[in-house]
């Protein structure tokens, strides 16, 4: 049988030779870097904004449970309604039942990761419903039939040539339109749409506790636009993107801004803070908050691992990370790419099966100096490691407890062509250093000896 | 200045000649070194791998192995970093909790101790050519080594560091998943070295000889014009 291992090696093995591929990320990836460093100066201390975000969201989430029922108080007291969701079926059950009550024929859907998560897009498909997404990079993702690439720039993968070869193929748009004539092209598209919705669904970037509000950050208004034409306004979120409360958006807007794509602050932020009503002009006449855990309860349960679930979703360790830059987006094979899917994949999909991913790290700890709430993400890494490190096979346990013997034993690293010293390290280090590596000569003899007969 | 040094294992192993050469800058700078000829290895293998109670059985031994007086030298900063940071971690409620709050704030990277302890910028040394600095991650953000390393290399006469976009961005190593995810690890390090020849380097430098192993590996199979050298090699030509 292929474990997700073993196919996670082998497509890493495919795009790290893939030359294209690495042109196209380093450049994606060299732009939002330069875009960052002009961000970064408008903290006169980030060390200091870090410190606060960690200790705001260390608040919210040791007390998970009070804001979020803080949050559910207010929000209905707006008119709006609150789901719990403890599975992602229970999500996907909850939307189905809002689309028959309006009978729901077009979804329009503004980017979220929590609804990749869950898969809805195919469920709705499933249910003869139409869904088009309407942030262009996910749009893109929808045309070429691909889940989104990255957090926050969903196809960052693909050249403008690639764009315009797929708006050609699958929309009849004339051949090689440029970037902007693209976005003409799809905005016309997009617009009908909006007015054509019966449903407009859309993610959550922070929900507010003190207020009952949704705050939703973009760039496109295409947000706005999916929230103010259809009738029924759905956000679905993860229950750890809580906030205390709305004032704490002075500091989380404009961290999330920099660390996602260089901005002082995104072009549009919005708070929703429940349906429309009367005398008010605009707004969804019903308006729905689905709170998913799927799995998030159990990183919570976990003292350590629980700092995770300050992430705000930002996407700066995705961009920072060396390995993500190798490997790509779709290589991770889960919703959640990069070190802080690394981090939360194996608790939310399974240590078992998932494990490898939070191997597959040089612990280079560039995620964890950039994350702008502070966790520790390489370190939760060695965490996980910890945790699956139960389940090694006893030749892998064996073989750490020879390593930890002979370490305590000078003479037994003295030992010129030891067979013990031989068999640990090829138990140690299965695998191959390769054939692209001439491995490194031994000296004829170690320091230590060369010591001991020179100086002693 | 009595100075006591820590020689990892790998480089114990494989490059003795540059713990010498450490030792000689060191000993040129005035300090007598102290070698504790019984020691191994910081724990950091088992570690890494998930296996905390190994490496605490090796860290125990290693950290009993210092006196505690002195500053600790070590021609790298990834053991450096992981004694320093991690150890009031793994000794956590403990009986070595107070030890492992003086000892490791005594462990110096190597390059950092001369300029920031010794106050040596020069050494002496010369060598023609370009460099590029590759900050080894341990050394960069575990120990927060970024310009020493850089002061001493511009002092080398003759040399010429140039900087480079990835010069922070990690070469790939990271000691199992070099081997366990050999893909990504090659062409992590293939990217490092192919960006310094385009930099028209002659020299790839570190404070790190596992970056610098790995890195080397790549080179020479493929046989390209650029060579690796750890920073006590290049202070001491
Ligand atoms: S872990 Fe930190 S850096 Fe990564 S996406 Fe979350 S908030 Fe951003």
């Amino acid at each position: 049988m292929t474990t997700y291992k073993q196919i996670f090696i082998e497509e890493s093995r495919k795009k790290g030779i893939d030359p294209e591929h690495r042109r196209k990320i380093n450049h994606s990836l060299l732009q939002s870097d330069i875009a960052f460093q002009k961000g970064i100066p408008q903290f006169s201390h980030l060390q200091s904004a870090k410190k606060a975000a960690n200790h705001i969201k260390r608040t919210a989430i040791e007390n998970l449970d009070t804001y979020l029922l803080r949050f559910e108080k207010h929000f209905t007291q707006n008119g709006g309604k609150v789901i719990w969701a403890a599975t992602a079926q229970e999500a996907l059950d909850a939307v189905d039942r809002i689309c028959k009550e309006v009978n729901a024929r077009l979804v329009v859907k503004s980017k979220s990761m929590v609804t990749e998560e869950i898969h809805l897009n195919p469920f709705l498909s499933s249910k003869g419903i139409e869904v088009v997404e309407t942030d262009l990079g996910e749009y893109i993702q929808q045309l070429a039939g691909e889940p989104p690439y990255h957090l926050v720039a969903p196809s960052m993968h693909k050249s403008k040539e690639e764009v315009a070869d797929l708006f050609h193929e699958k929309l009849g748009a004339s051949k090689g339109l440029a970037p902007e004539a693209l976005t003409q092209f799809a905005r016309k598209i997009l617009r009908e749409k909006y007015v054509q919705a019966d449903i407009g669904i859309t993610g959550v970037n922070f929900l507010l506790a003190d207020i009952g509000g949704v705050a939703l950050t973009e760039n496109e208004g295409n947000g706005r636009l999916s929230t103010s034409f259809p009738k029924v306004h759905i956000a679905v979120t993860g229950i750890e993107k809580i906030l205390p409360s709305v004032r704490d958006l002075g500091l989380f807007w404009p961290l999330l801004a920099t660390h996602g794509s260089g901005q002082q602050i995104t072009v549009y932020n919005s708070i929703f803070t429940g349906p429309r009503k009367t005398g008010e002009k605009d707004g969804p006449e019903k308006m729905y908050v689905i709170l998913l855990d799927n799995g998030r309860t159990r990183l919570l349960a976990d003292p350590k691992a629980r700092e995770s679930l300050y992430c705000i979703r930002c996407g700066a360790c995705l961009n920072v990370c060396p390995v993500f830059r190798n490997i790509g987006g779709h290589t991770y094979n889960s919703t959640y790419g990069g070190p802080i899917g690394s981090v939360i994949t194996p608790h939310l999909k399974g240590m078992q099966q998932y494990a490898h991913l939070s191997q597959a790290s040089s612990l280079c700890g560039a995620c964890t100096e950039v994350c702008p709430v502070g966790i520790p993400i390489h370190e939760l890494l060695l965490y996980n490691r910890q945790l699956s490190a139960k389940n090694a096979t006893r030749l892998e346990k064996l073989g750490w407890r020879i390593w930890a013997n002979a370490c305590s034993n000078r003479s037994l690293m003295n030992m010129n062509g030891g067979k013990i010293k031989n068999k640990v390290i090829r138990i140690l280090f299965s695998g191959a250093w390769g054939a692209n590596r001439d491995l490194p000569k031994f000296a004829s003899q170690s320091f230590n000896q060369l010591w001991r007969k020179q100086r002693q | 200045m009595k100075v006591e040094i820590f020689i990892p294992c790998f480089v114990d192993q494989l490059f003795p000649q540059t713990a010498f050469n450490m030792v000689h800058i060191l000993e040129c700078a005035g300090c007598e070194v102290e070698y504790n000829v019984a020691q191994t290895c910081c724990g950091q293998p088992a570690y890494n791998a998930g296996f905390q109670d190994e490496c605490g059985i090796v860290a125990r031994k290693f950290i009993a192995g210092f006196s505690g007086e002195n500053y600790v030298v070590v021609p790298g900063g990834s053991c450096t970093g992981f004694v320093r940071n991690y150890y009031k971690q793994l000794f956590k409620g403990s009986d070595l909790e107070e030890q492992v709050i003086t000892k490791p704030s005594l462990f110096y990277e190597f390059s950092s101790f001369l300029t920031d302890i010794l106050g040596v910028e020069d050494t002496g040394a010369a060598l023609e050519g370009v460099a590029v600095y590759h900050d080894a991650c341990g050394a960069l953000r575990e120990c927060g080594v970024k310009a020493a390393p850089r002061t001493l290399l511009n002092h080398v006469r003759g040399l010429k560091v140039v900087e480079t976009e990835d010069a922070e961005r990690c070469c790939g190593f990271g000691g199992t998943f070099a081997v366990k995810y050999e893909p990504i690890s090659v062409s992590m390090g293939e990217q490092k070295v192919l960006n310094a020849i385009a930099a028209g380097a002659d020299y790839i430098i570190s404070t790190d000889l596992s970056c610098l192993m790995h890195l080397d590996g790549y080179i020479q199979k493929h046989n390209l014009p650029i060579k690796t050298m750890h920073i006590a090699d290049v202070l001491i030509s």
